[in-house]
């Protein structure tokens, strides 16, 4: 309505302030900060250092330790949780019982804070009484002794990347349970009738009416994969000797430990600018192939 | 066949809630053993002498039921505040014309697809500069203009689906722009604010990395930062962390299951129209 544009402002401003200042200003800011030696206390201190701050990041071998641990984390995280998410879709999606309740038990994983299921994974991972070590030494008999799980940086990042597994499962399985009851059933009775096997049906119907879904929970875990911060920040805190850090728990501790905000603006903006790009890659990408 | 493959759909579904689960049921189990038997090997499910001692000590310990006071406080008016902002914000989206609408909308949009933590930084200067750090008032300032943008967009999409005649009759009866959002669009979106209150109170109850960063007074602390230090300085008494843990825990469990419905509904909303 032309007439009462004024009211539009009315209702805009409060809104709009707000996110001008915590989301825009930040996004400013934070390049000019990124350019700087900055000093929180003596803001007459700061020295303009170019892009000093961002040619320091490839020359430190614990960033690039950073980034290829953050590049493993989505690697394996992102298809890991798109397939277990979409195989209990697709089951849930048949004629079967008791829909609600596992739907309840595979999404509680997702609605408990990041905090709690990080201490509950260094329970279980525990060397000494863990209930991990208890499986694969006394029942299994697959280890003949108990494994430092937690200690030790590599199995370190992988139970990290099986909590980020398992709490996203339910996630995705929501999202794809919601795409697959929004295929006509009829699709899958013309199709059978045409001699299609399950195997089929799936290749040719589901995977492509899904697709949109399928690039959407990939544009949006990819981005979650490369913010991977609070589950590093508890269970290892980067150690040991910064094995497992990733590029966020990097930044914080060069930002809040060091008080060095240049260089923990510096790494922000270019993984702020990774994202940016690999999202638009998969979109772009995707779009087009979805074409045929 | 039929019935052969039900049951294996039956066996695997159950197999993955038992992994979903048993981690849940191994801390409450934990939550419910005397000290002695927490580093009982092998370990055992049910617990031998099961006691809610554990509960007490921790709902008693270092200031605990203050830090969930902080927290229903904290959670709450940043839930409250969303609801006012972005309502109003999604209701000039989506009912009137103004210049670069589309640009601003697609700005924010934009800084959906950009990782919070990426502006810790700046956001954190600000904050020192506005008076902001240490104070749960800051926290509730963050939590609502954080929110801004994904809320935006959610309800927009939702008030543009109130019929154009609903405006006109408003106007006709002498009523404003303010009367028709209060009146009209708010109670006939009831189902997609229960989606935003829930989503923006388990969202603040949660929130770990901004309070971490901002809050040092020990009295302001909110149950996440509040657990991790509980579990640096009790590392070794895991029953009384997963005591803690679970009260934390138990109004969000709660909440989810009272309101599955806006939950899905929420969640795929975004999901289809993204």
């Amino acid at each position: 309505m032309q007439r009462y544009r004024w009211e539009a402002y009315l209702f805009l401003i409060p809104g709009l302030t707000l996110f001008c200042l915590w989301t825009i200003y930040p996004i400013v800011r934070g390049l000019q900060i990124s350019f700087y030696h900055w000093d929180l206390i003596r803001l007459e201190k700061n020295i303009f250092v170019g892009i000093e701050n961002y040619t320091k990041f490839f020359a430190d071998p614990i960033a690039i330790l950073a980034v290829r641990n953050t590049l493993l984390y989505t690697i394996v995280t992102v298809p890991g949780q798109m397939i277990f998410g979409l195989i209990v879709a697709v089951l849930l999606d048949t004629k079967i019982k008791g829909k609600v309740v596992f739907r309840t038990l595979y999404y509680l994983p997702v609605v408990t804070s990041w905090v709690v299921v990080s201490f509950i994974f260094m329970y279980l991972f525990n060397s000494d009484f863990g209930l991990v070590n208890y499986i694969l030494k006394d029942l299994l008999h697959i280890i003949s002794q108990n494994i430092a799980w937690l200690q030790n940086p590599s199995t370190a990042f992988w139970v990290i990347m099986l909590l980020g597994i398992w709490k996203g499962i339910g996630w995705n399985m929501v999202i794809f349970l919601a795409a697959l009851q929004n295929i006509p059933q009829e699709l899958y009775e013309s199709a059978t009738i045409d001699g299609a096997n399950s195997w089929q049906l799936f290749r040719r119907i589901t995977i492509p009416l899904i697709r949109p879904t399928i690039l959407f929970v990939m544009v949006m875990l990819t981005i979650g994969g490369f913010n991977v911060f609070i589950s590093v920040n508890i269970i290892t805190g980067g150690g040991p000797l910064h094995q497992t850090e990733v590029v966020l728990s990097y930044m914080y501790q060069q930002a809040f430990n060091f008080l060095d905000f240049g260089y923990g603006s510096a790494i922000s903006y270019m993984l702020a600018m990774v994202i940016l790009i690999i999202s638009y890659i998969q979109i772009k990408f995707l779009k087009i192939e979805s074409l045929y | 066949m039929e019935k052969f493959g039900k049951v294996v759909i039956y066996l695997v579904l159950i197999l993955g809630a038992i992994v979903m689960v048993i981690p849940f049921i191994y801390m409450v189990s934990t939550a419910l053993k005397p000290i002695l038997y927490v580093f009982e090997y092998p370990p055992q499910f049910i617990p031998k002498n099961p006691t809610f001692r554990n509960f007490i000590d921790a709902w008693n310990s270092n200031n605990f039921q203050r830090y969930f006071l902080n927290t229903v406080f904290v959670a709450s008016f940043s839930t409250i505040l969303t609801l006012a902002v972005t309502t109003m914000t999604a209701f000039a989206f989506a009912r009137y014309n103004f210049p670069f609408k589309e640009v601003i909308f697609g700005i924010m949009l934009f800084t959906m697809m950009i990782p919070g933590m990426v502006l810790i930084i700046p956001q954190f200067v600000l904050a020192k500069s506005l008076g902001l750090l240490d104070k749960l008032s800051g926290l509730i300032f963050a939590y609502t203009s954080g929110s801004i943008a994904f809320n935006t967009f959610l309800l927009r999409g939702f008030f543009e689906e109130v019929p154009k005649e609903l405006e006109e009759a408003t106007r006709i009866d002498g009523g404003g722009g303010f009367t028709f959002y209060f009146r009209v669009v708010l109670p006939l979106s009831i189902p997609a604010l229960a989606t935003v209150t829930i989503f923006s109170f388990l969202g603040n109850w949660d929130e770990y990395t901004w309070a971490l960063t901002t809050i040092n007074n020990p009295l302001k602390r909110t149950l996440p930062i509040a657990l991790r230090l509980f579990q640096g300085q009790h590392a070794t008494q895991w029953n009384l962390v997963f005591a803690a843990s679970v009260i934390a825990i138990i109004p969000v469990i709660a909440i989810f299951i009272v309101f599955q419905r806006y939950f899905i509904k929420g969640l795929t909303s975004g999901a289809i129209k993204g």
